[in-house]
Formats: structure tokens, C-alpha cells, sequence
């Protein structure tokens, strides 16, 4: 029965859904009071019923209730309860219902304390929240409900992929759902705004937040997918541009440039009709990302052809939604003045060139990754990867350092070139000695890793700038969460540039007993020998390893063999220590005794996802001392940081 | 990720043994590097930009897939035999079509993905260029 209670939520939810998009409508137009109060409740009534229907899933997936198709297709009764739990959304239907449930809850965080706009702004911004959830509703509804039973009951489920169960890939989706719908927010508040014409400083603080918050997400979500990718796959990679990360990475940029601009929005009232731009657009990547991995176009878009049903659907959506908003954007744009304006050099300026950057980018990405598809549509094959993406957006993405380092010290409306010039002086003098040092004594000739690291050197120089001569106590936290997430790009880029730069390989098939070298480590195959794991059997290598003036140690990297389905998985072993990692992968037997082994010596690579983690914190940082400054009575006004 | 991953267990179930004998072992120079580290590298930066034709959206240089293998070894001898890294490309090209290549020659074809990123930053700057206000001598910096 549970079952039928959580599609019944879920119909119940799809019908707040259009009370809330007509009363949202009545309160935008009528201004009335009793109407938005009306709104709000249900927008908040809505998200708790997707909440109960997604919590009736998750039930269903626990208790193995093989009646439903959707458990008996992705669950095992004997799996670990935590996969149980993640099987809940580790599958199409599950998933979008995750999807829906975040969009519904945030209408409802929404609704729940959104004070500070004007109240037919925030009328139209629910009933906007609610036209999306609608055709999302519809789509799990008529083209994808996870609730369907079986009848007869499997005796057993199918189990789910041996790849998926990790504890670091459970928690993967959710996270980034958070923050690709988090963005939704942001999209029908910029909606909200244009069917207004309410765009200014207030509307800017609102929904500041939630762009924060939607950001942290999506860089958690993208930082921990890129070292899951780097050490389940066995090669040492850790971005591969592949359109799923893309999918991931585009509106994490479009997030970047928004959450830039809505800040000068805030503070100086400027940029107005690029910053609801910028919203719109954020949303939208998340859209075409759900498309992207949700269609099964990536396959190929014969595969999308064959099964068309679901991809058309979103589709769809995406013409409804992103055509509607952009169409709304050039109906409304001329009668949103564009604010205040401001000299070149200037804050503003630094902001105006981030988003500019950012957005090409941006651009690169979206057409390195929909061109294949479209050439493929166009009876063409082509494969775009990592040399154009890196090609086209390296040069840009090093300017933008530039930019980065030289914003935060700027004044707003207008500074002078001389003034600039100061402040640059030491990250400029650290970034050239830096490049001087590196070109002279690294022995790598690989000269984009090598200017990446000095840039890097001068942010992170640049970045702590802003907090010289200030008092440190009293210096506001979003003033500190700024410089901290700045500081965490120049960790993060100084990460991968010693990664291009300094790695080190060795492919060699050895005999036990036999040794070779990787970088500063000498590596001896001792032994291989066949283990069992719970669901898998397993080849499992012991390495003993010293590394030239230090204590030797032990590595264990494996081949996993599982049955259902038939899979192989390399598990790399990794010894971390505080200038990098030894990575060890065991790769298959060569027929003659010997034993392929595949190491790296990767020098600081952690720093990656290390700074990953700081840009995180930096954006928590921000968003509470934003919250927190704005709960105070007296800061109605900004001032200025 | 997850597909990704799925899709490249799929396919190398189904395809590899109609593209490689599985029976044969692996050729010594798909899991092992050339001598010569300048070939090597040369080799390494080629293989980075070729595709795995089995795997989704892989290079030759990081899957585990038997004809990645089969590819590796087989750059691996190009380059040692001294042939430049483009005209191994090109052999592949001819062979397996544009496909191979995640690093796609300029024509036609892949004109307009060079030309938007610069034309991005044209429109950027235009757009950019109505924010900025008139130079007046009047308007003082604010402090940050």
C-alpha cells in the first residue's frame, strides 16, 4: 500500500503545484496580501508531499519491497543498507523524483523565509518555482514513475552495478541535485524580478543565498566526482571532460559569474539586466545537464532515437522553460535600466571581466560538448575532447586568474591605474619569481603548467592582500569567506598544474621479486595473490616500496572480479603523504608469470581537492556572514565589501 | 561518471571479443613504456588525444579496454619506428575515421568551434563596453 500513498503525494504535490502557480499569479497581480500568504502555504505544502513521496521510495528501497519495479530492478535484499538507501536515486526514475523533491522544497524554503523582497516579486518568483516543478511533475508522472508495482513480485532483485557501491558515489547525485536545482531559486527569482520590474539591491541581497548555497553544492559534488573518478578508474586522471562533468561544470561556471554579479547588483546596484541574464542561464545549464545524462543522448543519438519518449519529454521542457524565460528577458530587458554605471578600473570592472571570461568558458564548454551531438544529428562523426577543451580554455581561464588576483583589490565605481599598480606590485614581483624559479630549476618544459603555478603563487599572495592592515577580529566572515575560496583556486590550480607538470609514470609487467622505480620510489612486486571479498574475488597485489631517504612501506592495489554483472575493476592503492601521492594500479597477468603494473608518482596533486574543499568553505563562509549582517537591523545598507 | 562507467562495462562485454582476440595476450607494448623517454612522451601526448573506440568517451591512454590496449601497443611502435606523431594520427584517420581523434584537424566542420569562443569575447566586450560610464574626473573611489 505504501507505495500507492507515495505516487498518491506525488499527484498530490503536481496539483499544489498549479494552486501555487495560480494563486502565485493572482498575489503578482493583484498584490494582495491574503493571496501571497495563500501562496506561501501551499509552496510549502507542496515540498513537504514531495518530501513524503521521495521518503516513501526511499522506504520501499530499505524494506526490499520486491512488488515495486523499480526496487526489484535496482536493489538486492541482501545489500548493505546503505546501498539500499542510495539505490533510492541511483537509477532514472529515482533520481528525478530526487530532482523534484529538491525543486519542490525549495519553493517551499522559499516561501518559508523569504521577507526581504517586495511581496508581488516574491508572488511571481513562487508561482514561477511552481510552473517548473509542474513539468517535471508530469514528466515522472507520465513518462517515468518509480512507483509501478510488479505483479507477480520478483522473487529477488536484479542488484545494483558492483561500480556504484561506494560510500563516496551514494552521496555523489544528491549533492549535485542540490545544487544544479538549488539554482532554480535563482531562476525564478530572476523571473519573479522581470514580470515585476522589481530589479535592484534588495532583490540582489535575497537571492544572494541561495545562489551561495547552490554553489557550495555543486563545487562539493564536482570536487569529490573528480577524485571518485580519479581513484576508481585506474588511470590517474582526475577530469576527463567527459559531458557528463561537463554537464556538471556548466552551471557551476554560470553559478561562478552569478554569484560575481549579483554581488554588484547588491552593493552598487549595477549590472541589473546581466545579472537576471546570469540567472536564467545558470538554471538552464542544469536543465540541459538533466537532459544530457537523463536522455540517453550521450550514448548516441541513434540510442536517443530508438527511445525517444523520455528524452523528447525533457526536451521539451527545456524549450517550455529556457525559450519562455529568454523570451520574457527580451520582452522585459528594455524597461530594466542596466544601474549604475562605473569606470573601467574599478571592482566593478575586475567583476564585469570575471563574468566575461567566465562566460566564454563557459561558452567553450557547451559547444566542445553538444558540437559531437550535433555533428552526429548532421550524419558527421566527431570526437571533441580534452585537447580542445583545454586549448580554448586554459589561455582564458589564466586571465581570469589575473582578474581574480587584481578584483578584490580594487575599489568600487572607479580606482586609478597607478593604484592598481601598487597593489598588484607583490603578487606580480612573487608570480614572475616564481616562473623565473620554476623555469630555472624544475627541469619541466611543460610552459602553461609552469605559468599556471606562478599565477598560482601570485593569487594566493593576492588573495590575503585584502585583509592587510584590517583589523582580523572585526573583519567581516563573508569578507573572509571571499578570500579563503580565492585561496583555494590558487591551491586547486597549483594541484593540477604539478600535476601536468611533475607527474610521473611507469607501465612495466614485472615477476614477483622483481623491482622498478617511479619518480623518488623504488616499487618490488613481493607477491600476488588471489583474495575473496564479500560480492567479488580478487587479485590482489602486495608492493613493498621505499622512497629514497624514507621509511618503506606497503601497497595492496587489486583486480576485483565481479559476477553480476560480469565487471572487472582495478582498485588503485594510494599512499598519501604531504608532497603527493603514489598511485598503484595492478593491471592483468601477461600469460608469462609477469604481472602488468601501472605506477605514478604524482607530486601534490591533494591540492586539487584540497582547494576544491577550500572554495566550498569560502562559500559557506560568505553565505552565513551575508545571512547573519543582514539580520541585523541596522545594515539595510551596504557597505561597500 | 556512472554512465559513463555502466556504458564502458557494457560495450566491453559486447564488443571487445568481435574487435580483439581475447585469447591472445596483450602485445608487450600496451601495458609497457618505450625505452626512449622522448619517444615515450611523444607517444603518451598522442595516445592522450586519440579515442578509445569501445569505451565512452575515453582516450586510448587511460582504459582498460583490450583494443585501447591493442592501439597503445600499436602507436607505441609507430613512434618507435621514428614516424612523427601526425602521421600516425593521420594512418588512424584513415583507418578508423574522424572519429579517433579527440583533437579534430581545422575545417569546416570544426570552424565554428574555434570561431564562438572568439566570438564570445567580441559580443562580451561590446556588451561590457555600455556599462562602463563616461570618464568623469568628479567621481571618487569608494574604499572597499
Amino acid at each position: 500500500m505504501i507505495a500507492e500513498a507515495g505516487l498518491a503525494a506525488l499527484w498530490l504535490a503536481a496539483g499544489l503545484a498549479l494552486v501555487q502557480l495560480a494563486l502565485g499569479w493572482g498575489a503578482a497581480r493583484s498584490g494582495s496580501a491574503e493571496l501571497l500568504a495563500a501562496t506561501r502555504r501551499v509552496s510549502v505544502a507542496q515540498g513537504v508531499l514531495a518530501m513524503l513521496s521521495f521518503g516513501v521510495l526511499i522506504l520501499l528501497f530499505l524494506q526490499s519491497d520486491m512488488s515495486v519495479q523499480l526496487v526489484a530492478q535496482n536493489s538486492h535484499s541482501e545489500k548493505p543498507w546503505l546501498y539500499k538507501f542510495a539505490g533510492a536515486w541511483g537509477n532514472h526514475e529515482g533520481s528525478m523524483l530526487l530532482w523534484v523533491t529538491v525543486l519542490a522544497m525549495a519553493g517551499g524554503g522559499v516561501a518559508l523565509v523569504e521577507r526581504r523582497i517586495d511581496g508581488k516579486t516574491l508572488a511571481a518568483t513562487l508561482g514561477a518555482q511552481a510552473a517548473i516543478a509542474i513539468g517535471f511533475y508530469a514528466f515522472i508522472l507520465i513518462a517515468s514513475n518509480p512507483f509501478l508495482r510488479l505483479n507477480p513480485p520478483a522473487p529477488e532483485g536484479m542488484g545494483l552495478n558492483p561500480l556504484l557501491q561506494d560510500p563516496g558515489l551514494a552521496f555523489h547525485p544528491p549533492t549535485l541535485y542540490f545544487g544544479y536545482v538549488g539554482l532554480s531559486v535563482a531562476f525564478s527569482f530572476a523571473v519573479g524580478a522581470l514580470l515585476t520590474r522589481e530589479v535592484g539591491p534588495a532583490f540582489a541581497r535575497a537571492m544572494r543565498p541561495w545562489v551561495l548555497i547552490a554553489w557550495v553544492f555543486l563545487t562539493i559534488g564536482i570536487t569529490a566526482g573528480s577524485y571518485w573518478a580519479y581513484y576508481e578508474l585506474g588511470w590517474g586522471g582526475w577530469w576527463f571532460w567527459d559531458p557528463v562533468e561537463n554537464a556538471s561544470l556548466m552551471p557551476w561556471l554560470a553559478a561562478t559569474a552569478l554569484l560575481h554579479s549579483v554581488t554588484v547588483l547588491a552593493t552598487r546596484d549595477g549590472l541589473r539586466a546581466w545579472t537576471l541574464m546570469l540567472a536564467v542561464v545558470a538554471f538552464s545549464m542544469s536543465m540541459i545537464g538533466t537532459f544530457l545524462v537523463r536522455s540517453g543522448i550521450l550514448v548516441s543519438v541513434h540510442a536517443f532515437a530508438v527511445d525517444p519518449t523520455r528524452g523528447s519529454f525533457i526536451l521539451a521542457l527545456l524549450g517550455i522553460y529556457i525559450g519562455g524565460a529568454l523570451a520574457l528577458f527580451g520582452a522585459r530587458v528594455s524597461t530594466v535600466t542596466q544601474g549604475s554605471t562605473f569606470q573601467l578600473v574599478s571592482r566593478e570592472g575586475a567583476l564585469v571581466l570575471n563574468n566575461l571570461l567566465l562566460s566564454v568558458i563557459l561558452g567553450i564548454v557547451f559547444i566542445g560538448t553538444l558540437y559531437p551531438l550535433l555533428a552526429q544529428a548532421m550524419g558527421q562523426q566527431l570526437s571533441i575532447g580534452a585537447p580542445f577543451f583545454n586549448k580554448a580554455s586554459v589561455p582564458v581561464a589564466l586571465v581570469l586568474v589575473v582578474a581574480t588576483m587584481a578584483g578584490p583589490l580594487l575599489k568600487w565605481r572607479r580606482d586609478r591605474w597607478g593604484a592598481l599598480g601598487r597593489q598588484m606590485a607583490l603578487p606580480g614581483v612573487v608570480s614572475v619569481l616564481a616562473f623565473a624559479a620554476l623555469a630555472a630549476l624544475s627541469g619541466s618544459s611543460d610552459w602553461v603548467a609552469l605559468i599556471g603555478l606562478a599565477l598560482a603563487a601570485g593569487l594566493a599572495v593576492a588573495s590575503v592582500l585584502p585583509l592587510w592592515k584590517r583589523n582580523l577580529r572585526r573583519t567581516p566572515l563573508h569578507i573572509w569567506g571571499m578570500v579563503i575560496a580565492h585561496v583555494g583556486i590558487a591551491v586547486s590550480i597549483a594541484g593540477m598544474a604539478s600535476d601536468a607538470a611533475f607527474k610521473q609514470e611507469r607501465l612495466v609487467a614485472l615477476r614477483t621479486g622483481e623491482a622498478t622505480t617511479v619518480g623518488p620510489f623504488q616499487v618490488k612486486l613481493a607477491d600476488v595473490r588471489p583474495a575473496i571479498g564479500p560480492n567479488y574475488s580478487a587479485m590482489q597485489a602486495h608492493l613493498d616500496v621505499t622512497r629514497s631517504g624514507g621509511a618503506p612501506f606497503v601497497l595492496f592495489p587489486g583486480q576485483h572480479y565481479f559476477s553480476s554483472p560480469v565487471t572487472t575493476t582495478s582498485e588503485a592503492a594510494i599512499k598519501t603523504m604531504a608532497d603527493g601521492q603514489l598511485y598503484t594500479v595492478l593491471g592483468e597477468g601477461t600469460g608469462d608469470g609477469r604481472w602488468q603494473v601501472r605506477l605514478w608518482w604524482k607530486p601534490w596533486i591533494t591540492l586539487i581537492w584540497f582547494g576544491g574543499a577550500l572554495i566550498a568553505l569560502g562559500g559557506l563562509m560568505a553565505m552565513i556572514g551575508r545571512l547573519r549582517r543582514e539580520r541585523r537591523p541596522a545594515a539595510g545598507a551596504e557597505d561597500g565589501e | 561518471m556512472r554512465l559513463r562507467h555502466l556504458i564502458a562495462a557494457l560495450l566491453a562485454m559486447i564488443a571487445v571479443p568481435v574487435l580483439a582476440d581475447s585469447a591472445l595476450p596483450p602485445a608487450e607494448l600496451a601495458y609497457s613504456q618505450l625505452k626512449d623517454p622522448a619517444k615515450e612522451a611523444e607517444a603518451r601526448k598522442l595516445m592522450e588525444t586519440l579515442r578509445c573506440l569501445v569505451c565512452q568517451g575515453q582516450s586510448i591512454a587511460d582504459s582498460d579496454a583490450e583494443m585501447a590496449g591493442d592501439m597503445r601497443a600499436l602507436v607505441r611502435e609507430k613512434i618507435a619506428e621514428g614516424q612523427q606523431p601526425a602521421e600516425v594520427r593521420k594512418w588512424l584517420v584513415e583507418r578508423y575515421g574522424d572519429y579517433v581523434t579527440y583533437d579534430p584537424p581545422f575545417s569546416w566542420l570544426t570552424a565554428p568551434l574555434w570561431l564562438l569562443p572568439l566570438l564570445l569575447i567580441a559580443a562580451g566586450l561590446l556588451i561590457a563596453r555600455r556599462s562602463f560610464g563616461k570618464s568623469d574626473p568628479t567621481i571618487e573611489g569608494e574604499e572597499a
